[in-house]
């Protein structure tokens, strides 16, 4: 039978304390939306029912970026962000601080486990098409979370201030080199210095924990604020307000986050917790992906490591930079006549055939008057920023993979080997094999957004169920 | 539908699985293993490692993010960790730095002698643990008359660190030798070329009980690196214990509640 | 419902339950966190007893040492001085040192609050707000005092303590300095920070 037509169950205690308890919040409802804050987004926010494995991942991230907040601000009160220092203060806090280790470790190992929870959080979106029309907004949000949060983990990992830390800041900031006309001096006022120093790590350090985390508080909030807005999305990608029971106004399939999600969530979170565990006491290198071995040496800005390489939630963007070869740029040209074409032959505007035709042309240009560097590096912002137009790309009838065809699939497995490939090849030192497999996979890294107006449209889909399936 | 999204992820976890776990470069060398019968928490063998290594390895290394009183870590107490460890004068408390500045060290080697609290650590790569590596570190020196240290170093090539062991381990060549090799069934041979140490000049030690000295050593080198390791491994089995309560009444709440739902 | 009853009972139970245990984990957890802003081992080490040399110190004179960031004097008492004491036992407020045992170790809580009547030990700072009281071991009259013996005058608010540390009464400070836990290794060399009980 349907869950709405039931109530769940409250604890209430009988006695005195009960009534304390009720004046008191009695008191600060009539001064704060207390109660009606907790009806909105907990008691009464009606969820789909058929939350999957999949749903796990947005609470799990909300929890790690708690995890990341409390055990920052802890060890800000033992870390010395001193080119002189900063190693020293880190091992300080590993050795003598009481319980240091422990707290820096769930750092390091929270880091990770954000991108982990936020990649899977994002798989799922695809899936299910979580950012089709009504909750474009949520899909931004979404990514601008994305992008802060890549941001806070690239400021912080200078701050340890070893070798990958030093080095791997460098690259990155010297990708800015790479714009023309301001890129000079654009990354020198990021380092504000000639090379990475004590004055980067000062205003990286700073952005690390402040500037960014109240962003990315901002708008965790605003997707939060969004996603309750138009209602979750579901596996099977109906809207679960369509169908509502007269008597009550509740979507039909829909239940009360609390307590149903609450205690769903909650086992998700223990289980997460395990595996958060098992790595944190009895890994937390990880194989040097969570703590790079590199690390361990003190940063010398007069020697490069051997083989540096981002830590691993960059490398599939890192790949896409370094497959942008000279020779790769006859092929993304050849790429872009041929896409070109095709977005003016579907144009019915002779306007905008000529516009098309118009940008193909200058772009064109550009990829053989400048240097490949700096198409490696707007190659890899365009990888990143890509994902904001999803909304508008999918032109399938159906929001979730479950009713989408051979063709969306196909579409949605590739993308993620790519991308799974591109992070793998992004560790590796360059070999030429290597730089053809990430070409071939930047293409159809990018062939999965830019061609899915067509094929989603050509795709067979199978009709969406009126109510959601179990 | 259903069976589509888990195989896909099924898909996606072997393709993760699938993948080496290998962050750090693809070095060629071979490592040796550390002995895999000396317990690397056995306190004797820590306690003589300790011993090696600030009787031999302070003289130009420090271990300047260890503390002396932390070596209680290895059941000493700190009357014995001042009468027998600490030669620098330094109070128990303090940390293990040396005398040897860093500029004048630069200047008679080369390169400062790094400190070594986290050289365990950093030198883990996916050839072998930190341990293996200078395991195979501290018993790869020969004599290589073209250096000016007069040592070379199998695993660290052109190393400017002189052997500081050697009265120990006594002095080793590096021999080229050409080894024939069966290849394929019908008995055709193919010669590589083989790099061998040989020990030309006895040291004070025999070969077994150096290694054992270096395994010692390198423990203690380990334990430095983290030395809340143990702890950590420990805090851990008690935290999954918990944890696995914790599971099951959280699976019982869910499956409570949800009956309302199915 | 029908076995809304049932329901009722394993729910609450369920609910107790795993909240315990959550709440369990999560004081766990809170302990590294607040373990953490304790001392460190740098702290400790940095707090750790000093040794002080007094086979310099002449009779009527103080020396000081600095233990845990904070002055300890160490003074030399003349016969006069300890005979001042003597006479300042109806001025104090607590001539035994009863009021606060944790200011005064066993083995000090005696008319002269030390170990050996000639050399008083005690931390340099004032029991009332902080400050470091001056030494004025003259006997002599003081505005302060008219029938001054000699011992501390504190200038941030006049408080008096005796050649022994003890707080005269009517004055601000509440208590007697502190005497620190301390003993000796040999006749001139004196550890600070480090009771015998302990060694």
């Amino acid at each position: 039978m349907a869950a709405a037509e039931k109530q769940p169950v409250t604890i209430t205690c009988a006695g005195p304390l009960n009534g304390v308890l009720s004046g008191v919040l009695t008191w600060a409802d009539q001064r704060f939306p207390l109660m009606s804050l907790w009806r909105d987004h907990l008691a009464e926010y009606y969820a789909p029912k058929n939350f999957n494995f999949w749903y796990y991942f947005g609470s799990l991230a909300m929890l790690v970026l708690v995890l990341q907040i409390a055990t920052g601000i802890f060890l800000v009160m033992h870390y010395k962000p001193d080119a002189a220092l900063a190693f020293a203060s880190v091992e300080y806090i590993m050795r003598d601080v009481p319980g240091g280790w422990l707290i820096r470790y769930m750092h390091s190992t929270g880091a990770s486990a954000f991108f982990i929870v936020v990649y899977l959080h994002m798989f799922r979106g695809l899936m299910y098409g979580s950012y089709r029309k009504p909750r474009e907004l949520i899909w931004i949000f979404g990514m601008l979370i994305y992008l802060s949060l890549m941001a806070e983990a690239f400021f912080g990992y200078l701050l340890p201030w070893g070798q990958m830390s030093y080095w791997g800041a460098q690259v990155i900031v010297n990708l800015f080199d790479a714009l023309p006309i301001i890129g000079p001096d654009l990354s020198l006022w990021i380092r504000g210095d000639y090379v990475v120093s004590d004055a980067t790590l000062n205003r990286f350090f700073s952005f690390h924990v402040i500037a960014i985390p109240l962003v990315l508080l901002g708008l965790v909030a605003a997707h939060i604020m969004a996603l309750h807005e138009v209602g979750s999305n579901n596996p099977d990608g109906v809207e679960i307000k369509k169908v509502t029971d007269p008597k009550t106004g509740h979507p039909v399939d829909g239940i009360p986050f609390h307590p149903y999600y609450t205690v769903k969530d909650t086992l998700g979170a223990v289980v997460f917790a395990i595996v958060f565990c098992v790595i944190m006491f009895f890994m937390p290198e990880l194989g040097g992906y969570f703590l790079e071995y590199n690390n361990f040496i003190p940063a010398d800005p007069l020697k490069t490591p051997a083989h540096i390489a981002p830590v691993w939630y960059f490398t599939p963007y890192y790949s896409i930079l370094r497959a942008t070869t000279e020779d790769f740029m006859w092929v993304l040209g050849l790429a872009l006549v041929a896409y070109s074409a095709l977005l003016a032959g579907t144009l019915r505007i002779q306007a905008a055939r000529v516009a098309v035709a118009a940008i193909a042309a200058v772009l064109l240009a550009g990829f053989f008057t400048i240097d490949p560097k700096v198409w490696g590096v707007v190659l890899m912002g365009a990888a990143t920023l890509i994902f904001f137009l999803l909304p508008w790309l999918d032109q399938s009838p159906v929001k979730s993979i479950r009713y989408k065809g051979t063709l969306c699939r196909s579409a949605l497995a590739v993308f993620v080997i790519v991308f799974l490939i591109l992070g793998y090849y992004g560790t590796q030192p360059v070999t030429t094999g290597g730089t053809l497999i990430s070409q071939v996979c930047t293409l159809l890294y990018f062939a999965f957004f830019l061609l899915m107006p067509w094929y989603t449209r050509m795709d067979k889909t199978t009709p969406e169920p009126e109510r959601v399936t179990g | 539908m259903r069976r589509f999204v888990v195989k896909l992820a099924r898909t996606l976890l072997v393709a993760l699985l699938a993948m080496p776990l290998a962050a750090a470069a693809s070095e060629s060398v071979k490592l040796d293993r550390m002995p895999a019968d000396v317990d690397p928490h056995d306190p004797v063998s820590l306690q003589r490692g300790a011993q090696v290594f600030v009787n031999y390895c302070m003289g130009c290394h420090s271990a300047a993010y260890m503390r002396y009183n932390r070596l209680q870590d290895l059941g000493l107490g700190e009357q014995q960790i001042r009468d027998n460890l600490i030669f620098t004068g330094a109070k128990v408390g303090e940390l293990m730095k040396i005398g040897m500045d860093s500029k004048d060290s630069k200047e008679w080697f080369g390169v400062a002698p790094p400190d070594l609290s986290v050289i365990a650590r950093s030198r883990s790569s996916t050839s072998g643990s930190g341990a293996d590596w200078l395991y195979t570190y501290l018993r790869g020196f020969y004599r290589d008359p073209s250096r000016p240290t007069g040592w070379n170093n199998t695993v660290f090539p052109n190393v400017g660190m002189p052997h500081a062991l050697w009265q120990l381990q006594g002095e080793q060549v590096l021999k080229t030798e050409v080894v024939a090799m069966p290849r394929g069934s019908k008995g055709e041979v193919e010669k590589h070329e083989m790099q061998r140490l040989v020990l030309q000049k006895p040291g004070a030690m025999k070969p077994a009980e150096y290694d054992r000295l270096v395994t010692d050593l390198v423990n203690f080198l380990a334990y430095v690196g983290e030395p809340s390791a143990q702890q950590r491994t420990r805090l851990g089995i008690y935290v999954l214990m918990f944890l696995g309560v914790l599971f099951v009444l959280a699976y019982a709440l869910k499956q409570e509640f949800w009956k309302d739902v199915h | 419902m029908a076995d809304n009853e049932l329901d009722h009972g394993k729910r609450r139970f369920l609910i107790a339950a795993t909240g315990v245990a959550g709440g369990v984990a999560g004081v766990a957890t809170a302990v590294p966190f607040v373990a953490s802003m304790l001392p460190s081992e740098r702290a400790k080490a940095a707090g750790a007893p000093v040794e002080a040399d007094i086979s310099n110190l002449a009779p009527g004179e103080m020396t000081r040492v600095e233990w845990r960031g904070k002055p300890v004097w160490i003074v030399r008492r003349t016969k006069e001085m300890l005979e001042s004491v003597n006479q300042s036992d109806t001025k104090v407020a607590d001539p035994r040192s009863e009021r606060k045992k944790e200011l005064t170790p066993e083995y000090a809580r005696n008319e002269f609050r030390s170990i050996k009547p000639e050399y008083l030990v005690v931390v340099g700072i004032c029991t009332h707000l902080g400050c470091s009281p001056v030494d004025k071991f003259k006997a002599q009259p003081e505005a302060f005092e008219a029938d001054w013996k000699g011992g501390f005058y504190c200038p941030c608010h006049g408080s008096l303590f005796d050649l022994a540390g003890r707080v005269y009464k009517n004055k601000p400070a509440p208590d007697n300095l502190e005497v620190p836990p301390h003993k000796y290794l040999s006749d001139t060399r004196l550890v600070i920070g480090e009771d015998s009980k302990e060694a």
